[in-house]
């Protein structure tokens, strides 16, 4: 998929402008993320600063995340336009709410260690799950090019929610209740982190690049030896695992999950992230997740026209900025790099400090 | 046996309501190569026209007539404004933009006609016109299959017999030919949205009178069952459309006749990942191999 269809000259000035700023986008965001940590961690002393209400936004804005930056890797970096991410959440979310109420006590461990490991487990036994229904689906779809694969992932998400609608250990359209409520700011600040620093690294690794080979050009990769249906397959199984994770994540958080929450919807709801931030810019599904699920909770007087500024947005967008917010441009890494090396050359200027030994050894 | 013909009634009735919408589906993506999501909700609109021109107190053909007409200007305004300045976009953008249209349309009904089911107005008797044993034909049934037969006719003398049609043909084999022979390839496309968009419009009155509850939300299933009945009778391929929406009546109904009505949804789709492992061209389809 060609992006970024402008002249020399534009594209040239344009990449400048955002170059300056996206130097402080890092820093700025992980500042921010630091003092709302502050902020919360505050409530142990009995400073409550941020409401259940504000808390609740920010546990689904790391929710969205891990969709959106998920969806990202099969849909931006690997270029299969996958339309069923919803039923991969589906499989996590009621793999882990199931196991989660019906876990009861292990025996071999006291209780306090397992009240800390069970939650975790479950999620990442949920994302295993959807890793696998990610694996079944993907095995036989992925042969399959462009519009056809994306319908049968819309396909697979749609039999993923009526199965959910007809199981008996699933109870239909009424939905499991009574999920304990595990999920708090710390564990989806926890996991979101994680799935972003993990899909990262693989995008930045050999794996990676063979997916964005896939992207670019599916011959020319397998030409060059790229094990395309390995590579495909692999990609839909990690963003089915973390989707699962999210879905695990979701559950615990609102105590009741039902089919309908899974619905076309709400992958169209993700897939406006990933698309908004631009496909293939982590750093673009990060920012448009938060900015989406902030918006319509600052922009609550439109409730009713919310949905459809949305999908007029979309089209505006593509219309006019295809690329998205950020094209494929990620944050720039290089202000650590520089504060790195400014370190190592004060430690060089001044070797009396350190006893003169420090940067020979 | 007298069920299972009942059931083929009810699935032959419910296919061609498929075929008219799937037919919309394939002549798009025949000659722009887009999936136009839109199209289920297209549909809606239809319906929707069909129930104020009837509570109106309009007669039936009329009202049907102007079912076909105001989808059909939706479907060349969305064209214009939509699908056409990204004509030599990355195919992917116009997917998502088929999907934004899609739920612009749907969230915009939900504003406007307010998310409630609506019942259509019943001006057909209810009654059956053909009776064999256990088995009934209802007129409503039988209005369904021969006006859908009937435009189906009217489709294919259009795309085989008139100059138009041969343009729309020529521009689904090759574009640029086409263009290089001539034709406002523009035009030929506009025309095919408008064609599509008029079915879509006929279907969803039809359904209507059928299934006597409409909301704005419709198109959703209908338009995605619609898109898999394309699929499986060969994208692209005019009777292909009308064959795969047939099938998918048919097992549709024979499913919740059988089975239950709660995996009638699946069953769809299933049949769609089905026809796709075993043959992705779809029934009437041949296979292309890509090249360098």
């Amino acid at each position: 998929m060609e992006t970024e269809k402008t002249t020399g000259l534009e594209s040239h000035t344009q990449a400048q402008t955002a170059e300056k700023w996206r130097k402080y986008l890092l820093p700025v965001g992980l500042l921010l993320l630091f003092l709302l940590n502050i902020l919360i961690f505050m409530e142990k002393f009995g400073f409550n600063f941020v409401n259940r209400y504000y808390k609740g936004i920010l546990i689904l804005t790391f929710i969205n995340i891990i969709l959106a930056v998920s969806l990202n890797l099969i849909n931006g970096i690997t270029g299969l336009f996958s339309i069923g991410h919803a039923g991969f959440m589906a499989v996590g979310a009621y793999v882990s709410a199931l196991l989660s109420i019906n876990m009861g006590e292990w025996g071999f461990l006291p209780p306090q260690i397992q009240s800390i490991i069970e939650f975790p487990l479950v999620l990442i036994l949920g994302g295993l799950a959807a890793a696998f229904a990610g694996l079944l689906i993907g095995v036989p779809t992925l042969r399959l090019r462009g519009d056809y694969l994306a319908i049968a992932t819309l396909g697979f998400g749609e039999i993923i929610r009526v199965v959910a609608l007809n199981l008996g250990i699933t109870r239909g359209a009424r939905g499991i209740p009574g999920i304990p409520n595990h999920t708090n700011f710390w564990w989806a600040q926890f996991f979101a982190v994680i799935t972003v620093v993990i899909i990262w690294n693989i995008v930045r690794s050999n794996h990676g690049r063979a997916m964005a080979a896939i992207r670019e050009d599916e011959m020319a990769a397998e030409a060059m030896g790229v094990n395309i249906t390995y590579y495909k397959v692999l990609s839909f199984t990690i963003g089915a695992f973390f989707a699962g994770l999210a879905g695990g994540l979701f559950a615990h958080y609102l105590s009741y999950i039902a089919p309908r929450s899974f619905d076309v919807l709400k992958t169209i709801e993700i897939l406006l992230m990933v698309v908004l931030g631009g496909l293939g810019s982590i750093t673009g599904s990060v920012i448009a997740a938060v900015v989406l699920t902030a918006l319509p909770e600052v922009l609550r007087f439109l409730q009713a026209y919310r949905m459809v500024i949305y999908a007029g947005t979309l089209v505006l967008l593509m219309i006019f900025r295809p690329q998205g917010l950020f094209g494929r441009a990620e944050v720039d890494l290089t202000v650590f790099q520089a504060l790195k090396s400014r370190a190592a050359e004060k430690t060089k200027s001044q070797p009396g400090e350190r006893g003169g030994n420090g940067d020979s050894a | 046996m007298s069920q299972l013909l009942q059931q083929l009634v009810n699935g032959l009735s419910l296919g061609s309501i498929y075929a008219l919408i799937a037919l919309g589906y394939t002549m798009v993506y025949g000659i722009i190569r887009l999936i136009n999501f839109a199209h289920g909700d297209i549909y809606m609109v239809g319906a929707f026209v069909g129930y104020f021109a009837l509570r109106g107190g309009l007669p039936l053909p009329f009202a049907f007539f102007l079912a076909m007409i105001i989808p059909a200007l939706f479907g060349l305004v969305i064209e214009f404004f939509a699908y056409r300045p990204l004509r030599n976009a990355p195919r992917i953008a116009a997917l998502i933009t088929a999907i934004g249209v899609s739920l612009f349309l749907e969230n915009l009904g939900i504003l406007v006609l307010s998310p409630d089911p609506r019942p259509f107005p019943q001006v057909l008797p209810d009654k059956s016109i053909i009776s064999y044993g256990d088995v009934n034909v209802s007129l409503t049934q039988f209005l369904m299959i021969v006006i859908t037969l009937a435009l189906m006719v009217l489709l294919t003398l259009f795309v085989h017999y008139t100059k138009t049609g041969k343009a729309m043909r020529a521009v689904s084999q090759d574009r640029e030919a086409a263009q290089l022979m001539g034709i406002n390839i523009n035009r030929i496309i506009s025309v095919t949205f408008v064609i599509g968009s008029a079915l879509a419009g006929a279907a969803g009155v039809l359904v209507g009178l059928y299934i006597p509850r409409i909301e704005p939300l419709m198109g959703v299933m209908y338009g995605l069952k619609a898109f898999v009945a394309a699929v499986i009778g060969g994208i692209g391929i005019i009777p292909g459309a009308m064959l795969g929406g047939v099938l998918m009546g048919l097992a549709e109904t024979l499913v919740t006749g059988f089975l239950a009505s709660t995996w009638r949804d699946a069953i769809a789709f299933g049949l769609l990942i089905l026809i796709l492992l075993i043959k992705p061209s779809g029934i009437f389809g041949t296979s292309s191999r890509t090249k360098v």
